[in-house]
C-alpha cells in the first residue's frame, strides 16, 4: 500500500510540472500557495528554511521540491516530489524535441514562444517578490534581498558570495 | 567541401558518457547549473555547437519544467533516445539529491541552534534576491516593448500580489499573450 500522503504529494507536483513555464524557480509562488496556504504541510518558516537549504547546496534550483517532499513525507516524499515535478514536463519536452526539428520556423511556434516570454518574466519577478515577503522578517533582511538582486543584476559576481555574506550577517544577528 | 557535410557530423556519445558527464555537471553548479552545462556540452566535449546549444536552450525555456532538466532530456534523447534521456536525467539529479537530503537531515538536527537558524535567515534573504534578479534580467530584454511589459506586469500582479492560482493566471494570460504575438507577427 502506498501511503496516501505520497499520492497527494505526487498529484500536487504532477500538476505543477506542467504549469512550470519559466522553470522551477518561477513556479515557487504556486508551490508555496499549495504546500503552505492550502495543505498546511509546511509553515512559512519551514518553507523559507527549505528554500535556503536548496540554494546553499550544489545542483539544480528545482531541488527545493525534493526538500519540501522530504519535510512532508521523509526521503520517499523527497524522491516522489522530485520525480513528479520532472516527469510530465520531461515527457512533453521529449516529444516536442522530436517534433520540433520540422517546426522550427513555423509562425505559430514563433508566436507561442514570443507570447510566453512576458508571462514567464511576470512569473519570475512575482516569484522573487513572494519569496522576499515570505522569507524576510526585518528591514535588514529586505535590504539584503534588494542589495543582492541589484548586485547580481548589475555585476558579474558569483552568487555564492552573496549567500555567504548573507549567512554571516545572519550569524551576527543583523537579520 | 561537400555541402552535405557543412553541418558537422554529430559526435557519438554513449549512455555511459551521458551518465557520467551529467553527474559531474549536476555537482558543479551553485545557484544554477546551466553555465556548467554549457561549458561541458559546448566547450569541453563539443557534443553540441554553440548554435545547437542555443536552440536546445530556447526550446527548454519555452516548455514547462526545470530548464536544466529539459536540456538534459533533449541531449540524452539526441544521442541515445529514450534510454539516453533517462540516464542523463538520473546522472544530473542523483548526487544533488543525495547531498541536499543529507544536508536536510544534518540541518534538522541543528536547526534549534540559534546561530544555524540565523545563518539560514541570511541565506534565504540573499536567495530571494537571486530569484528577483533572474526576473529583472529577463525583463531587461523586453523593456522596449510596451505590450510585453504590460503582460509581464499583469502576470506579476496576479501571482505576486493577488496570489491567484497559477493555473488560472496561465489559462488567462498565456492564450491572450500568444494571440497578441500572433497578430503582431508581421511587424
Amino acid at each position: 500500500m502506498i501511503p496516501p500522503i505520497l499520492l497527494e504529494l505526487a498529484s500536487q507536483f504532477l500538476v505543477l510540472s506542467l504549469l512550470s513555464f519559466g522553470g522551477g524557480a518561477a513556479t515557487l509562488p504556486d508551490i508555496h500557495r499549495r504546500v503552505v496556504d492550502v495543505h498546511h504541510w509546511l509553515t512559512n518558516v519551514e518553507f523559507t528554511q527549505m528554500f535556503a537549504l536548496s540554494q546553499a547546496a550544489p545542483g539544480p534550483n528545482v531541488l527545493v521540491v525534493s526538500l519540501i517532499g522530504w519535510k512532508v513525507a521523509g526521503v520517499a516524499g523527497g524522491i516522489i516530489a522530485m520525480l513528479s515535478m520532472c516527469a510530465p514536463s520531461s515527457v512533453l519536452t521529449y516529444w516536442v524535441a522530436y517534433a520540433s526539428e520540422r517546426f522550427r520556423e513555423a509562425p505559430l511556434r514563433v508566436a507561442i514562444q514570443r507570447g510566453l516570454l512576458p508571462v514567464t518574466i511576470g512569473m519570475m519577478v512575482a516569484s522573487g517578490f513572494v519569496l522576499m515577503r515570505t522569507t524576510d522578517h526585518s528591514i535588514a533582511a529586505y535590504v539584503w534581498t534588494i542589495v543582492t538582486a541589484a548586485t547580481i543584476t548589475l555585476m558579474r559576481i558569483h552568487p555564492l558570495w552573496l549567500l555567504g555574506i548573507g549567512a554571516a550577517l545572519g550569524v551576527f544577528g543583523w537579520m | 567541401m561537400d555541402s552535405t557535410l557543412a553541418s558537422s557530423p554529430s559526435p557519438v556519445v554513449s549512455t555511459r558518457a551521458l551518465f557520467f558527464r551529467f553527474l559531474e555537471t549536476g555537482l558543479s553548479g551553485f545557484g544554477g547549473v546551466m553555465p556548467f552545462a554549457y561549458r561541458m556540452l559546448v566547450e569541453r566535449h563539443a557534443w553540441l555547437t554553440e548554435a545547437e546549444f542555443a536552440e536546445v536552450l530556447s526550446l527548454a525555456q519555452f516548455l514547462p519544467g526545470p530548464n536544466i532538466v529539459n536540456v538534459t532530456v533533449m541531449i540524452g534523447r539526441r544521442f541515445q533516445g529514450p534510454r539516453g534521456a533517462i540516464v542523463a536525467f538520473l546522472g544530473l539529479m542523483l548526487m544533488p539529491m543525495v547531498i541536499v537530503l543529507l544536508l536536510a537531515v544534518i540541518y534538522a538536527r541543528f536547526s534549534d541552534v540559534e546561530i544555524v537558524r540565523h545563518a539560514f535567515t541570511g541565506v534565504a534573504a540573499g536567495a530571494s534576491g537571486l530569484v528577483l534578479s533572474m526576473g529583472i534580467k529577463m525583463a531587461r530584454n523586453v523593456r522596449k516593448s510596451v505590450v510585453m511589459l504590460a503582460i509581464a506586469t499583469a502576470t506579476f500582479v496576479a501571482i505576486g500580489i493577488v496570489r491567484l492560482p497559477l493555473l488560472w493566471v496561465l489559462g488567462g494570460m498565456a492564450p491572450l499573450s500568444i494571440l497578441i504575438a500572433w497578430l503582431r507577427r508581421m511587424r
